[in-house]
């Protein structure tokens, strides 16, 4: 018997396989960003006298070189200070803020205004540390403002939109709504509950 | 001359080359998709830690990386304590000030005070270099500053 040349295989179909991996690709991949914690370093300014504040208003955390946590002097665990830092922001000593729900405890913050949270560290602690504690007292800020945008979103037709959706919808471009009237809410409730917190050196 | 013919017949068929472009293609989108730009190589250890809080970097905004860490394997001979790393050499600290006057010049003047600096640490660095850092960017005025984090719950970075 003669041999038989192989029969060739048909490649018309190779091209339409590579593109269905190419569109798959496309479609799954996601650019990396980078994301963090974005902060404000003070400007270093000489021969100015340092404001008073009362010592009610300032909530200290202390980190030190054993990455012990110390809030107001006490011992903490890093799990506890979110909620210690709603407390302290949402008191409302002075009973001047309407839109807080805090115990309006006279030995605390008079409102979140004055109210500032001073995070120091040892050259010890360990970046880790420092980073869930910024990581906390952020989302202490946040579930705040979160509180308030879903208070005063719906009257400006933001409804069902915390704080931290809010600002991501402002800066995506496919938002449809109003952005003006979304970047005063924003600003709004940035104003109410404004993030005072300052790393000392 | 029939002797010579004869042997072509009944060898092996050439195998058709029609789908190799396409094992081209193939290859090459893999690699355009398992490929992560990076800007700088990187001579120090640097697995940054979780936050949940995290806003994404704006790119629109110009960005400059300090990165820190201990030097990874290669690079004992710097030390076992946690380096700075500019570009794609070790720095020191009084370093820090130039090169953001560096990557200031290369900026169109309108953008330079939407300049931010990414702190890239690594968890296991001390907050000291850290803090020596931060005290360098506010001699030159660079305020704006992100400490770059991976996305996750933060309460995992302590063990």
């Amino acid at each position: 018997m003669a041999k038989r040349s192989a029969p060739e295989v048909n490649a018309g179909s190779m091209a339409d396989i590579a593109f269905l991996l190419l569109i798959f690709f496309l479609v799954t991949t996601t650019i990396e960003k980078d994301s963090g914690l974005n902060r404000k370093l003070p400007p270093i300014e000489e021969d100015v006298e340092p404001p008073i504040i009362k010592q009610r208003n300032i909530f200290t955390v202390l980190l030190n070189g054993k990455d012990q946590l110390l809030v107001e002097e006490d011992l903490m665990e890093i799990k506890d200070l979110r909620a210690a830092a709603i407390e302290f922001l949402d008191n409302n000593g002075d009973e001047t803020c309407t839109y807080c729900k805090g115990a309006k405890d006279t030995s605390s913050s008079d409102n979140p205004d004055k109210a500032i949270i001073s995070l120091k560290n040892d050259r010890e602690t360990s970046y880790a540390t420092y980073i869930s504690v910024q990581n906390e007292l952020v989302a202490a800020y946040n579930v705040l403002r979160n509180r308030r945008a879903l208070e005063v979103g719906p009257p400006q037709g933001f409804n069902d939109m915390n704080f931290v959706e809010m600002q991501r919808n402002y800066k995506d471009a496919r938002f449809v709504g109003n952005k003006t009237k979304l970047k005063e809410v924003i600003n709004q409730i940035k104003v109410e509950f404004p993030q005072k917190l300052s790393e000392v050196q | 001359m029939s002797k010579f013919k004869k042997k072509s017949d009944g060898g092996t068929p050439a195998i058709s080359t029609a789908s190799l472009p396409d094992i081209v293609f193939m290859l090459l989108f893999f690699f355009m998709v398992a490929t992560v730009m990076r800007e700088n190589s990187l001579k120090i250890k640097n697995s940054l830690p979780v936050a949940n809080q995290v806003e994404k970097l704006d790119k629109k905004n110009p960005v400059s990386y300090i990165y820190m860490g201990k030097p990874s394997a290669g690079y004992e001979k710097f030390g076992t304590e946690s380096r700075i790393q500019l570009n794609d050499q070790f720095a020191e600290l009084s370093e820090v000030g130039a090169f953001i006057g560096a990557e200031r010049a290369a900026l169109r003047e309108e953008l330079i005070p939407f300049l931010t600096v990414a702190l890239k640490v690594d968890k296991d660095a001390n907050m000291g270099i850290v803090g020596d850092v931060k005290q360098e960017l506010r001699k030159v005025n660079a305020l704006k500053i992100n400490y770059t984090t991976g996305v996750g719950d933060a309460l995992n970075n302590i063990k």
